[in-house]
């Protein structure tokens, strides 16, 4: 048995989806045609123009793009480099998801569909959704955990708000990856009407490759930004939290082919990546299939999916996108991690010294600065991938 | 010749495969239950192998999985139950589930040990096409196993035509593009059903999915070779009663005997 794409070209996935050994197509064939379909027209859709000039408009005018690239002068003199940070969370909605939904929703109304579904894990995804949908005049159904309906009351709240139906998933754990198990049933029972919107750069080919270009406007912007400011459009690192991945597949994509920008990574530890409470997946994972995929997988020795653990709903998945895999895997991303405790300190830390509250999935990227080594020429860019307001339940424990 | 192939020789129709989890209800109920099965009239025996997160399969046999998991069944486990099943049974045992706890098995080792066993074939619905001639087809057809892939009223003709050419043993179709364990609407799947009857192809076809009882075993037999239960009979075996009473039960009813 061989591994069949070892050709190195992280921003295009082989023709089957393929970075490397990971990616694919792993479905039933109960969803061949719909998967098959938006893999033979998601490329022709996304380059036409007239598509590309729908979504730029919505993006600067309903999302509120360009986001600001900010020079963060007193977390820069504490670490001892130049510390930007690309503020996703002044996006629409308070967070990255939304470039991926605003891309996806003007997809499907282009493949003729009429029903989004989606699954949410902290409910951000299910809120950019939702908001997509009742600005398209789409049906929107959000599968959720039913552990995180009760624990994210407030997203739960926006969806319904916004029109749309928030649905249990009752299996197994009832968190995020049971949401995305009901979310794929659901597309199989319903596959003509209905377009699955996937939140982060997981799932069957063409789903990570799509999601990385849609969410890949934050490095584009970057680079302009940087540009702009110091005449060098290269920084010397950038850093983003992974659970699925998608705003780390977004703030890494036009550097990825770029040697000399090192890509770090920051998964969430937990009580400790050793501690049996964890989502630190590239530390603990092996080599397994994931809702479609084949990838690095949280599992026991007999190939069954554990449950990991975050403080951070958007952090707590068993998986990995198939892209972030091939990165750790040659070594072209620095995978580093940071536990509960130490994401909640930044939270605190970066609220206190820039004066930005973030979502405490993005606390976990600002808790590995110290640990880089930075240089006082280094150039460092931060995704501040969202804002913390719906983290406010748990800050204010520890205030 | 395989077993399978016997058997479609021997009977084309009303050919009854019958799902059950690995480990369900009980972590040791697997053989009783493939024995009970032969006894009452199942022709194949199609054993689940349970997986935490098995994408295709609806709310019964989900719960049953997870069931089964918690009872502490495992691949390692299975095989040790099934390494004297030759002894007692002499119809085509299936092995069905997802590509996931068979890699951590070991693809390679996994097909091996089936065979060893006496496993005829193997159903693995998020196994793709092109993974299956890329890589793993070969390892399964050079350890002997049959392979059934899955088509559905959505699979194009000329793809329907490829997974029958490389399938063996029998093509398993989908009688509606749904997960396992739903009714379905049975003037649309006649239409269905009755297209494949006119393409000539070259494996016997059972017809899974909506299969509950003697009706909807009746009514596909008009165009196929058979049908698969699962979750009927999986609802059944969880109402904790006996399991040779309820599988005797079951088929009785099913068969019309």
């Amino acid at each position: 048995m061989q591994a069949f794409n070892t050709q190195v070209n992280y921003q295009n996935p082989s023709i089957e989806g393929y970075y490397g050994e990971f990616g694919g197509a792993y479905i039933p064939e109960m969803l061949f045609k719909n998967v098959e379909t938006l893999k033979v027209e998601y490329l022709k859709i996304m380059e036409d123009p007239t598509f590309i000039a729908e979504v730029d408009a919505l993006l600067k005018d309903y999302v509120g793009r360009p986001t600001p690239l900010f020079f963060a002068e007193r977390l820069s003199k504490e670490i001892g480099a130049n510390i930007y940070l690309k503020r996703e969370d002044l996006c629409h909605t308070g967070a990255h998801k939304i470039n991926n939904t605003i891309g996806q929703i003007v997809l499907a109304k282009r493949l003729g569909k009429t029903k989004i579904i989606a699954e949410t894990g902290a409910g951000q995804h299910g809120v950019a959704t939702a908001t997509v949908c009742a600005l398209k005049g789409m049906e929107c159904v959000v599968y959720m955990g039913e552990k995180d309906i009760e624990r994210q009351a407030p997203n739960v709240a926006r969806m319904k708000m916004l029109g749309a139906k928030v649905v249990p998933a009752k299996s197994g754990s009832k968190t995020l990856k049971d949401a995305t198990n009901e979310a794929i049933r659901a597309w199989i029972n319903e596959p003509n009407e209905t377009h699955y919107i996937i939140g982060s750069v997981v799932g069957p080919h063409p789903y990570p490759d799509m999601v990385a270009r849609f969410q890949s406007v934050i490095s584009k912007e970057m680079r302009l930004q940087l540009k702009e400011k110091l005449g060098n459009e290269l920084p010397t690192h950038v850093v983003a939290c992974v659970g699925g991945g998608s705003n780390a597949a977004g703030a890494f994509y036009h550097f990825l082919n770029e040697p000399t920008v090192a890509l770090v990574a920051v998964e969430a530890a937990g009580h400790g990546v050793f501690s049996g409470l964890s989502a630190a997946t590239t530390q603990l994972g092996t080599h397994g299939i994931l809702h479609g995929s084949k990838s690095i997988v949280m599992q026991t020795s007999d190939g069954q999916v554990v449950e990991p653990h975050s403080i951070s709903a958007g952090l707590d998945y068993p998986g990995i996108g198939p892209l972030h895999a091939f990165l750790y895997e040659s070594k072209r991303g620095t995978f580093l991690s940071a536990t509960d405790e130490e994401a909640l300190a930044s939270a605190f830390h970066i609220s206190q010294i820039e004066g930005i509250i973030p979502a405490l999935e993005t606390a976990h990227a600002f808790s590995v600065l110290p640990k880089l080594g930075l240089k006082p020429t280094d150039v460092v860019v931060v995704c501040l991938s969202g804002r913390g307001d719906k983290d406010l339940a748990t800050y204010m424990e520890h205030l | 010749m395989s077993r399978l192939e016997n058997l479609f020789k021997a009977q084309s129709k009303r050919v009854l495969n019958v799902y059950c989890t690995a480990g369900y209800p009980n972590l040791n109920s697997t053989l009783q239950i493939m024995e009970s099965l032969q006894e009452n009239g199942a022709n194949i025996i199609e054993l689940g192998m349970p997986y935490s997160d098995p994408l295709a399969d609806g709310e019964v046999i989900q719960v049953s999985s997870l069931h089964a998991l918690s009872n502490g069944m495992t691949l390692q486990v299975l095989f040790e139950q099934l390494s004297e099943m030759r002894k007692t049974i002499h119809i085509p045992v299936i092995l069905m589930g997802y590509m996931n706890p068979i890699l951590q098995y070991g693809f390679e080792a996994f097909c091996m040990r089936a065979k060893e066993v006496g496993v005829d074939g193997l159903i693995l619905p998020d196994l793709p096409l092109y993974e299956f001639e890329n890589i793993y087809g070969k390892t399964i057809k050079d350890n002997g196993l049959d392979f059934i892939f899955l088509v559905t009223p959505e699979t194009p003709e000329e793809r329907l035509r490829k997974l029958d050419s490389l399938s063996s043993g029998f093509l398993y179709a989908v009688s509606s593009s749904a997960t396992t364990g739903k009714d379905k609407d049975f003037s649309q799947v006649a239409i269905y059903l009755e297209r494949l009857q006119q393409m000539n192809l070259k494996n016997p076809i059972l017809v899974g999915f909506g299969i509950k009882d003697k009706q909807s075993f009746d009514a596909v037999n008009e165009f196929t070779n058979g049908a698969i239960i699962g979750s009927a009979y999986i609802n059944a075996l969880s109402k904790g009663e006996d399991v040779g009473v309820i599988t005797k039960q079951f088929l009785n009813e099913v068969l019309g005997n």
